[in-house]
């Protein structure tokens, strides 16, 4: 299919833009506006492969393309994508852009360039692409080892005080993931040699064979799989790394982070876990539901708790992938369509609320909750967008998220109730921690270090006579945030596209894992 | 038999349309719509209130058989079996609300343009107020669950917006947050019922699930009875999810009225006579429905008894009579009727009494203590000529609207007979002995008596200058005064409500006459005789004994536990509140210590130290890199040997 090409462009365009920035040294200027143009150049083939793509094919991966690449290995660079693919990879294409331009006046750290920054994000997404793209398991495994480099650099050289502690959390959590997994691709590998005489790592000859695994070997790999994509998602209690890696982050690498990189995990869940260990995933279902449930109330207990803004949001978002967990391994179509349209909404009201919150930060000079106070009186559209972005985090109807929250309670229950009132009484905790930031920063009078201005002449004590010292956001911020509202409130209302795309995906997983629907019977 | 909407029917979308677009322009056009903002927000809801009147024209003239229609608009969230749509239901139980969010709540609009007209934000507010309007007439309009529930939560958020007003007072700040978590505990019951809903019939659509409620178990019955309940008691604020009610006050009081009167509140009050059909195969689930609506009434009258804010008195009011319409929507079938005939009637007196009390507010520097109140009656003629029609409704005097509904609640409640009636009966009279004592309380304290802030200052260090309000602001206390004397006999007159709604909440039974019942006449002459006695009460304790400006400190155990809202507040902090606290402290420190320092203690321990771990950082890149080129030789190692095995 000449749709295959659609993906290599999608690959090879941000890593040509990450080639051409980065020696763009002495022009940040410059290097900013070719890498946004390269972004923006990247929504082209996004949406033509959109179109392309067929929602009524019985093919499950489309847009294929496969290249000899280790033929002695049984490996080849296969590209193809599903539903669940295209839709990771519209959101990676929609972020980017948004992120940049979000960077685009951040104050570096000492020595660092412009052109590295926006390199090495355009290096991100390219990786990402690729983990998205992959259809033979080594070369997934490639993206997915490779694609922490770059984010390695932009946590360690762009981040916070203590970026370098982060980046090496980072870093070793992910690696110790990666080589576990490693070591079940390897056992992947060796099983279907024993099956198929050679060993393969094409992914839907994998699936093919994958009910004649033995369990108790399914088992061990799946284990392989689910740790290392368990740390990515991050469930509890693989999460620490999160909230110090999305503090010390700069912000846009933040939301790439918490937005797109940490999805490949629960991508990993839907795309391997479940159709190359399908016995394996209903026996343990009961072990990932359970840490699912543990992340959505401990992270929402946590986010409560919370005084850092930044790591406010990241374990905000431990919360979410409690919720994203569950509608995976609850096994009914509702749920995981509820459960991928969560990834994609995720990262775009987590991606909106870490911009608003960067925006603050940009301004107040400080992390602390505790510093800012009545900051909508002084700046109402701030206030405005960072409480729409929290009712959206909330999954208030209405919006993005409560279309993917609802198809995940409303889908798990019949197979799993308990879990599911559990999960439901998180809502309670999302409102409170959500409403509990936005009055202690919005709300009341003036005050706190990062909203007044320091004490100037005449200013004396009384705080009613000290002036703020920001205003509100600029054009430009605007502009940032203006797609992610748009998509936030589109998708609240009108989501039957994108559910378009995802229901076929979501079908064939579920036929793969041996199950029908527990409500509305046998799939078609 | 539901039918496809036709003719002007299929216009019914304007009804959201008009304001979903006025709060939108006016959010995004911000300061520009500075001007003629308001009027643009009064306009829509209008002009969705003709459209109301249009519908409600044409369903007249339509055969009974076919006044339950729906409206297809597009398909929300389609998952397989799956299949939410986002659709209206016309009936007459949803254009009834339809007109009364629409007329009370347009008369509120109008109010507020002189109520907030020194608001520099008042075309925000307006946006807000639409949004409200919108969100409660999703919640009424919606052909499903689903639909429901996104007016259900879009009703929280515009109160959460709305009561959160003055945002820079803390108070209002902690109030709106605290109104929009106690509805999202009832949210959670009402998600609840409707994932068992899906569960057992597969379906989330109205038109599906009440067809096929016979299907069901009878425990999952009794189950998604009691959750709907709890979402009810979320937005009605019924016990024991009442507390964020009184507090909403902090809103400003055209919201109050808004909240109390046209939306919101009766919300609860619908959802059980919409499930109608779920609650009438469930006597449990009825049972549960009567006694929280009793307790809640009585709640709200005993506390009502004890506060000197005249706002707070009218919430307790408020909670008190929306028990009396949870208790009538659970006695089944007839009950439905009196329900939504009580909530009619009282959107009627509650908004003109809470407009009145905005226009007391208005002419006195926005006092609300009624202890610095007293002898306004002359100051603030039409104030108090609306006020006082609207007290007299309220206590049921003879003839005025709350008489025909609330004594019908009475009398139904009597007719059921056996214990049920003289318990439950008994209760709703007491009550109504209670509202009728509050109320009078409030009238002599606001209206008579002497001018007690003749020698005082507002907070704002000015002397008193009561002054009455514009046309703009009394114009409709006059209307809403008119609703409350005359809306009871219109509506209640030969059952005309009652058979109006028969197609949407199921065919009328009156009540069986069951054995021991009391006579008819016997349960009209205790209601009147008691609400005369409470009337009596209030004028020898409250009129005819000066009132001092400071509330008494040394009071009996009864007064100050109703003062502390019987305790409801301090059992919530006590039992939810502070242990969450304190849980969400010891986990933050549990995470940061032991999870993270176990992980960080693992990390050195392989490192062997942790200064190797620092300085495993420096040449980081070349050890990933050898991790990499080890991983790599490992790889080719496996592939090798299974390759030549």
């Amino acid at each position: 299919m000449s749709g295959g090409y659609l993906l290599l462009a999608l690959l090879l365009l941000p890593l040509l833009g990450s080639v051409v920035v980065a020696p763009l040294r002495t022009s940040p200027r410059a290097a900013k506006a070719v890498a946004l143009l390269f972004a923006l150049a990247e929504l082209v083939p996004t949406g033509l492969a959109w179109t392309e793509f067929s929602t009524t094919s019985a093919q499950r991966l489309q847009l294929r393309l496969s290249v000899p690449w280790i033929p002695a290995f049984g490996t080849s660079f296969s590209l193809g994508i599903d539903g669940i693919a295209l839709v990771m990879l519209a959101l990676t294409a929609v972020l980017v852009p948004v992120v940049m331009a979000a960077s685009w006046e951040d104050k570096l750290p000492e020595g660092r360039t412009a052109a590295g920054f926006y390199s090495l994000v355009l290096l991100v997404q390219c990786f990402i692409v690729g983990v998205f793209a992959a259809t033979d398991v080594f070369l997934f495994y490639v993206f997915f080892e490779v694609m922490l480099v770059p984010m390695y650099f932009l946590i360690g050289r762009f981040g916070g005080p203590l970026r370098q502690y982060a980046a090496v959390k980072f870093f070793l959590y992910s690696l110790l993931g990666g080589l576990i997994m490693l070591v079940a691709v390897i056992g992947l590998y060796v099983v279907s040699g024993q099956r198929l005489g050679s060993g393969t790592f094409d992914w839907p000859t994998l699936v093919r064979i994958a009910g004649t695994v033995p369990i108790p070997i399914q088992i061990w790999l799946f284990l392989g799989f689910f740790i290392a994509f368990a740390i990515k998602a991050p469930l509890v209690p693989f999460h620490t790394w999160l909230p110090d890696a999305g503090a010390e982050a700069p912000i846009g690498a933040g939301v790439l982070l918490v937005g797109v990189l940490d999805k490949v995990g629960t991508f990993g869940f839907l795309r391997y876990c479940l159709p190359l260990f399908p016995a394996a995933s209903r026996q343990l279902a009961p072990l990932v539901l359970v840490l699912s449930v543990i992340g959505i109330l401990y992270g929402a207990l946590l986010a409560v708790g919370q005084s850092d803004l930044k790591r406010f949001v990241a374990y905000t978002s431990i919360a979410h992938f409690g919720f994203i967990g569950l509608g995976i391994y609850a096994f009914s179509t509702q749920a995981s369509a509820g459960a991928v349209l969560y990834m994609v909404n995720h990262g775009l009201t987590t991606g909106m609320l870490f911009l608003v919150i960067g925006m603050l930060i940009a301004r107040g000079g400080s992390r602390l909750i505790s510093d800012y106070g009545g900051v909508a009186k002084v700046a109402p559209l701030l206030g405005g967008l960072f409480l729409l972005a929290g009712l959206a985090s909330l999954a208030l109807p209405g919006t993005n998220s409560f279309v993917s929250e609802f198809l995940v309670l409303l889908g798990s229950f019949p197979r799993q109730p308990v879990y599911t009132i559990l999960g439901t009484v998180g809502i309670i905790f999302a409102a409170l921690y959500i409403l509990w930031v936005y009055q202690r920063t919005m709300h009341g009078p003036v005050r706190g270090a990062a909203v007044l201005a320091p004490e100037g002449p005449g200013a004396a004590s009384d705080p009613a006579a000290r002036k703020a010292r920001f205003g509100d956001l600029s054009r430009r911020e605007v502009a940032v945030l203006a797609p992610l509202v748009v998509l936030v409130v589109i998708l609240g209302f009108y989501p039957k596209p994108v559910l378009d795309v995802i229901n076929p995906a979501v079908s064939a997983t579920m036929h793969e894992v041996g199950l029908s629907d527990p409500v509305g019977g046998p799939l078609r | 038999m539901v039918s496809p909407a036709t003719g002007i029917g299929t216009f019914a979308w304007l009804l959201l349309a008009l304001p979903v677009f006025s709060a939108t322009v006016l959010l995004v056009g911000g300061r520009r719509t500075n001007a003629w903002g308001h009027l643009l927000g009064c306009a829509t809801v209008l002009g969705a209130f003709g459209v109301g009147v249009a519908l409600f024209v044409q369903e007249l003239s339509l055969p009974a058989a076919d006044r339950v229609r729906e409206l297809h608009l597009f398909d929300w969230i389609p998952v397989n079996a799956l299949q939410v749509g986002f659709g209206l239901r016309l009936d007459p139980l949803s254009l009834t609300f339809v007109l009364l969010i629409t007329g009370v709540g347009g008369l509120i609009h109008v109010y507020s343009i002189g109520y907030m007209d020194h608001d520099r934000d008042r075309r925000k507010f307006f946006a807000q107020l639409n949004l409200f309007v919108a969100a409660m007439l999703i919640l009424v309009l919606g052909n499903g669950f689903v639909t429901l529930y996104l007016g259900w939560e879009g009703v929280g958020l515009a109160s959460y917006l709305l009561i959160g007003w003055y945002s820079d007072r803390p108070a209002a700040a902690t109030a709106a947050k605290k109104a929009f978590l106690m509805n999202r505990v009832g949210d959670v019951g009402l998600a609840l019922a409707i994932f068992l809903l899906w569960t057992r019939l597969g379906s989330v659509q109205f038109v599906d699930v009440f067809a096929r409620i016979g299907q069901v178990d009878k425990p999952s019955l009794i189950a998604i009875t009691l959750l709907l309940l709890l979402g009810a008691c979320g937005k009605s604020g019924q016990f024991p999810l009442q507390a964020w009610l009184p507090d909403a006050m902090e809103g400003p009081t055209p919201v109050s009225a808004l909240i109390h009167a046209a939306t919101m509140v009766t919300a609860g009050v619908y959802l059980i006579a919409r499930t109608s059909p779920i609650y009438n195969l469930s006597v449990d689930g009825r049972l549960a429905v009567v006694c929280i609506g009793t307790i809640t009434l009585l709640i709200g009258s005993v506390v009502g008894c004890a506060y000197d804010d005249i706002k707070k008195v009218l919430a307790y009011s408020t909670v008190s009579q929306i028990g009396y319409m949870v208790l009538a929507v659970g006695l089944g079938p007839f009950g439905y009727a009196l329900g939504i005939l009580h909530l009619l009637t009282h959107g009627f007196f509650k908004a003109g009494l809470f407009l009145g009390a905005g226009s007391v507010m208005h002419g006195m520097h926005d006092e609300t203590d009624m202890r610095r109140l007293g002898g306004l009656a002359r100051y603030l003629p039409i104030t108090f000529g609306t006020f006082f029609l609207a007290y007299l409704a309220i206590i049921g005097f003879p003839y005025l609207s709350g008489y025909y509904s609330k004594d019908a609640i009475i009398e139904a409640v009597f007719a059921q007979g056996g214990w049920f009636g003289a318990v439950f009966g008994g209760a709703a009279v007491l009550g109504a002995g209670l509202t009728a004592f509050y109320m009078t309380r409030l009238v002599i304290m606001t209206f008579f008596g002497e001018k007690r802030w003749k020698d005082l200052v507002a907070e704002d260090g000015e002397a008193y200058h009561p002054h009455e309000s514009r046309a703009v602001m009394t114009v409709p206390m006059v209307l809403l005064a008119v609703g409350s004397v005359g809306a009871g006999a219109a509506l209640a007159g030969g059952d005309r409500l009652a058979r109006w709604l028969e197609p949407a909440v199921g065919s009328l039974r009156e009540p069986t006459v069951a054995t021991g019942m009391v006579p008819r006449p016997w349960v009209i002459g205790l209601t009147i005789g008691l609400s005369a006695l409470g009337v009596l009460v209030a004028i020898l304790a409250v009129g005819l004994r000066p009132t001092p400006v400071r509330r008494p400190v040394r009071v009996s155990l009864p007064i100050r536990a109703a003062r502390a809202d019987l305790y409801a507040n301090a059992i919530n902090e006590a039992l939810i509140a502070r242990p969450g606290i304190w849980l969400s402290r010891a986990l933050v420190f549990l995470d940061n210590k032991g999870v993270d320092g176990m992980v960080n203690g693992t990390a050195a321990l392989l490192g062997g130290s942790s200064g190797r771990l620092r300085r495993l950082q420096t040449g980081f890149v070349r050890s990933y890199a050898l991790s990499m080129l080890g991983g790599s030789v490992v790889v080719i190692a496996a592939l090798l040997a299974v390759r030549f095995a």
